[in-house]
């Protein structure tokens, strides 16, 4: 057994290229995946270290629709109920940084929420006195560096992102004196009696809002994760099938001197394993570095979107390197599958013929193409009735996979068309011989097919909703600028001195509410032609602004209209208010459902909503000019004022940063797939000779040969591009119109970029080119008693 | 129908003054070829013959052009080769030579009758009767559209030889051209190449182990350790 098994690895010692290409293909495959698993793992580590944040995933709160006064909760502890108060808000440091802050009383806080050991006392003095003391996770503590806040000790164990202080000094930086979020229950202690009104009692959850918030977020990065996977399984594939389709006679052999298939195929599993279990641990190295690269941008990106508070720096969990690993196994299984069979079923006795594969592979086209129309079928049966994000993403990949199956199908029948049009006789051997090559590089197309279509598919996505986006913000950013007084005296003041200076001063005003069970943000806007002439509508009914402002109407964003169904017309109940749908309005980038009501309706409902947001209506040419007033009258600071020009480029730098791991994804996927054409060509050279040396013989100089080969490379890649464009528009369309609508609840217009396609063509050339320059090269310079040994007897 | 050229027994076709050629191993060079001199006329053929590793096929692949020699002069059809480039050496291989290969080196994208055609049309000198005839008296004419790897050994090596034949090559190299034959289809492909070489004044040089096919030529010439006995 032991010979035999040397005899197996001999093909790779003689073979260095073709082991080191199926190691890499595995590797990279491996990396991207679990790469993005690792982003993936610290994320939801996040999220549930975030819940557990002073206990909440097991202590029940007690809340109110707003901020709960502090006399109600003097009320509730001499009425003997044990509640801890806190208050939770996120304090904006400057443009880029904000932290979620966090002000507790430790002296009522139950044991379960304890999460900061004081030490000696040495702490709690500070913590509890003027200026007071943040606790935060060095990671934080380090991101806050030069920040103008009170004094910062570093606490292990609290989640990044948030600073815990005293109640007192959180009430008095949060400009909350007297408010308070929520209070926390004692759950050793019983409850003296029932709630008073307009309290609710809020049960623990595991889950926080954010782990839900994001999970499609998680999901559309896993779904990349495994095309990057899935192509590079392509390479993976190619150089197993190769290998032992140059083994064939091998095999032979060693089953004509009398190893079993049963000892082969063991022989050949082991070898596998031995391979999967290398690179596996070389992919997941690379996975680590390429989450480590892309974690910055992905946490960015969470913060920015939903709030969500991510580290930048990655941990090492073993549970992700078994999971790596493991992938690594099952692809490769995955990938060899097919040989080994054949290898069970190798007729003993037929003889060996270097086309076999070849000729295997055109009777497998006719089966890959049932298998290709019938994946489309169920892309479109899900299209139609499919419903949920799974389904969405099971959609995508039964597109991809069905045209990528449907490629070479497409390309022979091309090639067979244009070997009948062909009439010279070096024209016509080039397209026979380009039809004959085809099963050897279909693997490689077809991966190159998937990272092309995902590029212009992803690409069209993302410039469709840049532009949407883009357009979007200059009509919902209608104001000239937006004021965040401190507190209430301050915004007071500012609104009766903008009077005569201002065209309009509306207010922005929010309070907490549910819909259906669900929460949602309810928001009260002003009867204003600066509402009327932009706010950007989807569906509406007539005399939409005037049913608002009558309270009996409401408007809903696309994303809780998609959810629950919901049209112009159709009845709507908040807590304390019934009515119906006036209109449906885009929403862009905000995952939560929202409703708005007229500003007279929405006091009604919540009189004590605060009211330090305004709009401010004025001349283009004169805000700049009162911003600076406003800053010198009454001390704003640059997160009191923003200006219109300044959130547009806060929420496109948000955009950009979302799509930034996308773009890295792409751009490593399309890599992935350059390295599999190029693999494939290397392979294939090594057995090309004997097909082209007859033809040099005849009179083809090797240097035309050469050509010819670059010329049928260029060709098959710029048919695989041709035959990409509509399948990335497809995916595109899918990415907009269903798997968007079901991760985020709203539905983008689609718009195309002929000239980023020309650019990706022209890519999808040059890598090409590239990938065949080497064996190119490698022919044209061929001494000329390597192309003789074709013609040997001892060959 | 035959293109019929006039013979003159002057008008050397090929011609090999003191050509040598060594090959490099791991051992070392090896000396294939040490200075022979062989000339073969317009309409004349000639048996070459010899034990294994004498150095038939490399002197056979230094007259088709295929490779250099190491020294000497190589002329085929008045051009000397011996210095000339690849794309010249590759023109004259296209025009001039015919090869038939012991593997036969068909193009296995390309059905019996696009094999046939091949060498002719890329000499320009297609002539679709001529290879109807050919295929005729080859036994082919029933399997001009399969592939190469649905025939079996004796029609490949057929094909190989009409390929070579449908160009009406001036001067035909062929490697032990019937060795994977039977004997009557040997000696109605010999009796092919000598009617070509009779008709059209083509010369042949064949390499065969076969006394009896040796016989039917017109000369003889033996190679041992590189040199023309």
């Amino acid at each position: 057994m032991r010979a035999a098994l040397a005899a197996l690895l001999s093909h790779w010692r003689r073979s260095p290229l073709q082991l080191a290409m199926l190691l890499l293909g595995l590797a990279l495959a491996t990396a991207l995946w679990s790469g993005v698993q690792a982003i993936n793992a610290e994320a939801r580590a996040s999220y549930a270290e975030a819940a557990a944040t002073l206990g909440q995933d097991r202590l029940s709160r007690i809340a109110a629709d707003g901020p709960v006064p502090q006399e109600t909760y003097v009320a509730l502890r001499r009425a003997g109920w044990r509640v801890s108060p806190v208050v939770e808000e996120r304090l904006r440091i400057d443009e880029r940084r904000s932290l979620r802050l966090i002000g507790i009383d430790p002296l009522t806080l139950p044991a379960p929420a304890q999460q900061v050991e004081f030490g000696e006392g040495d702490a709690l003095l500070p913590f509890l006195t003027a200026p007071g003391l943040i606790f935060a996770d060095p990671e934080t503590l380090a991101r806050m560096e030069g920040a103008d806040l009170p004094p910062l000790r570093a606490a292990e164990g609290l989640p990044p992102g948030i600073g815990l202080m005293d109640i007192g000094q959180a009430q008095r930086l949060l400009g909350m004196e007297g408010r308070i979020s929520h209070l926390l229950l004692d759950p050793e202690a019983p409850q003296p009696g029932p709630l008073p009104d307009g309290l609710r009692l809020v049960s623990p959850d595991s889950e926080s809002d954010v782990a839900r918030l994001t999970d499609s977020f998680h999901l559309n990065l896993t779904a990349f994760g495994l095309l990057s996977f899935a192509v590079g399984l392509f390479i993976v594939h190619s150089a197993i099938g190769l290998a032992f389709e140059q083994r064939r006679p091998m095999f032979r052999t060693l089953r004509a001197l009398g190893v079993t298939a049963r000892t082969l195929i063991g022989l050949l599993f082991a070898e596998l394993l031995l391979f999967a279990l290398l690179a596996g641990a070389a992919g997941l190295l690379l996975g680590y570095l390429v989450a480590a690269l892309l974690l910055p941008d992905v946490a960015a990106t969470l913060r920015g979107l939903y709030g969500a508070e991510v580290p930048g720096t990655l941990a090492f969990r073993p549970g992700w390197a078994a999971a790596g690993l493991g992938i690594a196994l099952l692809g490769t299984l995955v990938s060899s599958a097919q040989s080994l069979w054949r290898v069970a079923h190798l007729p003993l006795l037929a003889p060996a013929q270097p086309r076999a594969w070849a000729v295997a592979s055109e009777r497998a086209l006719w089966r890959q193409a049932m298998a290709a129309v019938g994946l489309l079928i169920l892309a479109g049966a899900l299209l139609l009735w499919g419903r949920g994000i799974v389904a969405a993403f099971v959609l995508l990949a039964a597109l991809l996979l069905g045209a990528a199956l449907l490629l070479p199908v497409l390309l022979a029948a091309l090639l067979r068309g244009a070997q009948g049009l062909a009439r010279g006789p070096i024209a016509q051997w080039f397209w026979a011989d380009t039809r004959q090559q085809l099963p050897g590089l279909s693997l490689a197309l077809m991966a190159l097919l998937l990272a092309l279509a995902a590029n212009i598919g992803v690409g069209t996505m993302v410039s469709s909703f840049r532009l949407t986006f883009t357009g979007w913000l200059d009509q919902r950013l209608a104001f000239e600028l937006y004021l965040s007084a401190p507190d209430q005296e301050t915004a007071d003041r500012v609104v009766r001195w903008l009077e005569p200076r201002a065209e309009a001063v509306l207010p922005i005003v929010r309070a907490e509410t549910e819909v259906r069970g669900q929460p949602a943000q309810l928001y009260g806007m002003a009867d204003h032609p600066t509402y009327r002439e932009n706010w950007p509508l989807l569906a509406e009914a007539p005399g939409v602004w005037d049913l608002l402002a009558g309270g009996g109407w409401a408007l809903v964003n696309e994303q809780l209209a998609r959810r629950e169904g919901l049209e112009p017309g159709d009845p709507i109940r908040l807590p304390g208010w019934e009515g119906r749908i006036a209109a449906v309005y885009s929403d862009y980038g905000n995952p939560s459902a929202q409703v708005i009501l007229g500003l007279d309706r929405f006091f009604a409902l919540h009189p004590d909503a605060e009211r330090r947001r305004y709009g401010i209506r004025v001349a283009p040419d004169r805000a700049a000019a009162l911003a600076e007033e406003m800053r010198a009258a009454f001390d704003l600071g640059d997160e009191g004022l923003i200006d219109q020009a300044s959130l547009k480029g806060f929420s496109l730098q948000v955009f950009e940063r979302t799509f930034a791991v996308t773009a890295a994804l792409n751009v490593l996927t399309l890599g992935v797939a350059g390295l599999a054409m190029f693999a494939s060509l290397m392979v294939l050279s090594g057995m090309r000779l004997p097909q082209l040396a007859p033809v040099w013989a005849m009179g083809l100089t090797k240097a035309r040969l050469a050509r010819l080969e670059m010329l049928r490379t260029l060709l098959l890649a710029a048919g695989t591009m041709a035959a990409a464009l509509p399948l990335g528009l497809a995916l595109a369309w899918v990415l907009l119109a269903v798997v968007n609508v079901q991760a985020f609840g709203w539905r983008l217009p689609m718009h195309v970029f002929p000239l980023d396609w020309l650019t990706l063509g022209a890519l999808a050339l040059v890598a090409a080119a590239l990938a065949a320059t080497v064996p190119v090269r490698r022919l044209a310079r061929l001494r000329p008693a390597d192309l003789l040994r074709v013609f040997a007897n001892e060959r | 129908m035959w293109t019929v050229r006039v013979k003159d027994p002057s008008d050397k076709l090929l011609s090999l003054e003191g050509v040598s050629k060594s090959y490099a191993t791991g051992e070392g060079p090896v000396q294939v070829l040490a200075g022979v001199d062989l000339t073969l006329a317009a309409g004349q053929s000639l048996a070459l013959t010899g034990e294994s590793g004498s150095g038939k096929s490399t002197l056979l692949h230094l007259a088709a052009g295929l490779d250099a020699a190491d020294r000497g002069r190589i002329v085929v059809a008045g051009h000397d080769i011996s210095q000339a480039g690849d794309a010249e050496r590759a023109r004259l291989r296209r025009g001039t030579v015919g090869l038939v290969f012991q593997q036969f080196n068909l193009i296995p994208s390309l059905d019996v009758a696009a094999n046939l055609a091949f060498q002719a049309r890329l000499a320009g000198r297609h002539d679709p009767r001529w290879q109807a005839e050919l295929a005729e008296t080859l036994g082919l004419a029933a399997c001009l559209h399969r592939y190469p790897e649905q025939l079996s050994g004796g029609q490949q090596q057929r094909v190989a030889i009409g390929r070579t034949l449908a160009a009406r090559p001036r001067l035909v190299l062929a490697d032990e051209p019937t060795g994977n034959l039977d004997e009557a289809t040997g000696d109605a492909v010999m009796a092919l190449f000598l009617r070509l070489v009779d008709q059209t004044g083509a010369g042949l040089l064949m390499v065969t182990h076969s006394a009896r096919l040796a016989a039917r030529l017109q000369g003889r010439v033996q190679l041992s350790a590189g040199r023309l006995a």
